[in-house]
């Protein structure tokens, strides 16, 4: 279960948002909401770890993720916006090389499993990804998700860039991701399309 | 699927960064050129007395191996940084020094030893004896992954900083004193018979210490460079 209690983000002089709790327990979905600039993004990046909070803090299972660290991070699979693709490295070798960094070893045929699901097919798999369009890349980015078997999803701006096949698939895989009991916080503009319940959180002053 | 250690999580990015490379050979090849390029500078300005080229041989090669390390350095991190691997490096339950070590590896085995490689056909054009550039050889085995570890120091610090490649010189370069002068120390003792195994030893002993501490300060400055 993950729990974060009043946090508090501030860039340089400028206060993103303050007070900012909630808590997500197994299956729920969590839709992050605000304007540009609101601290959407910054909010995940504390979620993770990666940016500290000017106060507040993060909790999973009831523990803080300072102290939890690499037990944390097992449970994590994170998408941002850009899309940790090597342009020279082909997709299979992208989705390899991003499992090996999650701790697992993927094979090259269950790597262009996942990939067929995410609806790039074997040939367009094996070209290097900067030949690729921008909601290809993010669909090879998506891929590695349900592979992965983290079990808190962060997704920011997921939709961005997908075509309609493309979020129909990612609705799809969220859903399955939280009737398995995984839990996600995902940044969007737009409305989610997801049809299993959602709690909205709105970031911002 | 399979759990997997530290160990393979770092030979895995290794072998991504080897696969990088091999598809852009041109980056790669860069810093070994210019290696061979400031070489060959020297004696075309200095003039072809056989007697002074042998004696600042060493030296000059060494400050090579220096500058062309130092030149390629300033990319390590700075691509893994713009498109958000060096995010999911972070995010990674492997270890972070592990991985970063993975990085090293690779880096080392596209500049350093290609330069160990090369180093000694340049101490022919420079006229160093053989056992001299055996001696040469050696330093530069030790030395290269030195300047390697304490350069990502450096790329580590200046990372996601405007003009950070000139700041990162001036902060690496005083760092790579030791390593040229126990390495070109240890070849011009070679030559002048006074045995190099004191300043091969001191050169040792620095790369035990940048191989214990630097993976530690390159992390803690990437975690900075990330928030």
């Amino acid at each position: 279960m993950l729990q974060a209690s009043r946090l508090e983000c501030v860039r340089g002089d400028r206060k993103l948002f303050s007070g900012v709790s909630f808590s997500l327990k197994p299956g729920e979905l969590l839709h992050v909401e605000g304007a540009n600039g609101a601290g959407k993004t910054s909010l995940l990046r504390i979620v993770l770890g990666l940016a500290l909070p000017e106060s507040g803090e993060v909790l999973w299972n009831e523990s803080p993720i300072r102290a939890l660290g690499e037990e944390y991070r097992r449970e994590l699979a994170y998408c941002g916006h850009s899309t940790a693709l090597k342009d020279d490295l082909s997709a299979v070798e992208n989705t390899q090389a991003a499992a090996a960094l999650a701790g697992r070893s993927m094979d090259r045929g269950s790597a262009l499993a996942a990939l067929d699901r995410a609806g790039i097919a074997a040939a367009t798999a094996e070209l290097p990804v900067r030949s690729l369009s921008q909601g290809q890349k993010r669909r090879v980015a998506l891929a590695r998700l349900p592979q992965g078997g983290a079990k808190l999803w962060a997704l920011d701006e997921p939709f961005a860039a997908l075509d309609a096949g493309g979020v129909e698939w990612l609705r799809r895989e969220i859903e399955a991701h939280a009737e398995a009991g995984g839990l996600a916080l995902v940044t969007s503009h737009q409305a989610l399309p997801v049809r299993t319940g959602f709690s909205r959180l709105r970031v911002g002053a | 699927m399979s759990r997997n250690g530290a160990l393979s999580a770092a030979l895995s990015v290794a072998r991504r960064d080897l696969l990088l490379a091999s598809r852009r050979k041109s980056d790669a090849a860069a810093p070994l050129l210019f290696f061979i390029v400031v070489a060959t500078l020297f004696p075309l300005g200095l003039g072809p007395e056989p007697e002074m080229l042998r004696r600042i041989g060493p030296g000059v090669l060494w400050v090579g191996a220096l500058l062309a390390t130092m030149l390629s350095m300033t990319r390590l991190f700075a691509s893994d940084y713009e498109d958000g691997t060096l995010e999911q490096m972070a995010l990674s339950p492997e270890p972070f020094a592990a991985l970063v070590y993975g990085k090293l590896a690779a880096h080392w085995l596209t500049t350093g030893l290609p330069v160990i490689v090369v180093a000694p056909l340049l101490g022919l054009q420079y006229g160093l004896p053989g056992d001299t550039i055996a001696v040469l050889a050696a330093s530069l085995a030790i030395g290269t992954p030195l300047l390697s570890l304490v350069g990502a120091i450096g790329a580590a610090l200046t990372l996601g900083v405007r003009g950070g490649g000139m700041l990162m010189a001036l902060l690496v370069l005083p760092l790579y004193v030791p390593a040229l002068v126990f390495g070109a120390g240890a070849v011009e003792a070679g030559a002048a018979g006074t045995g190099a195994e004191p300043h091969l030893s001191l050169l040792g002993a620095c790369l035990a210490l940048a191989v214990f501490f630097a993976p530690w300060a390159v992390t803690a400055s990437l975690r900075l460079a990330l928030e």
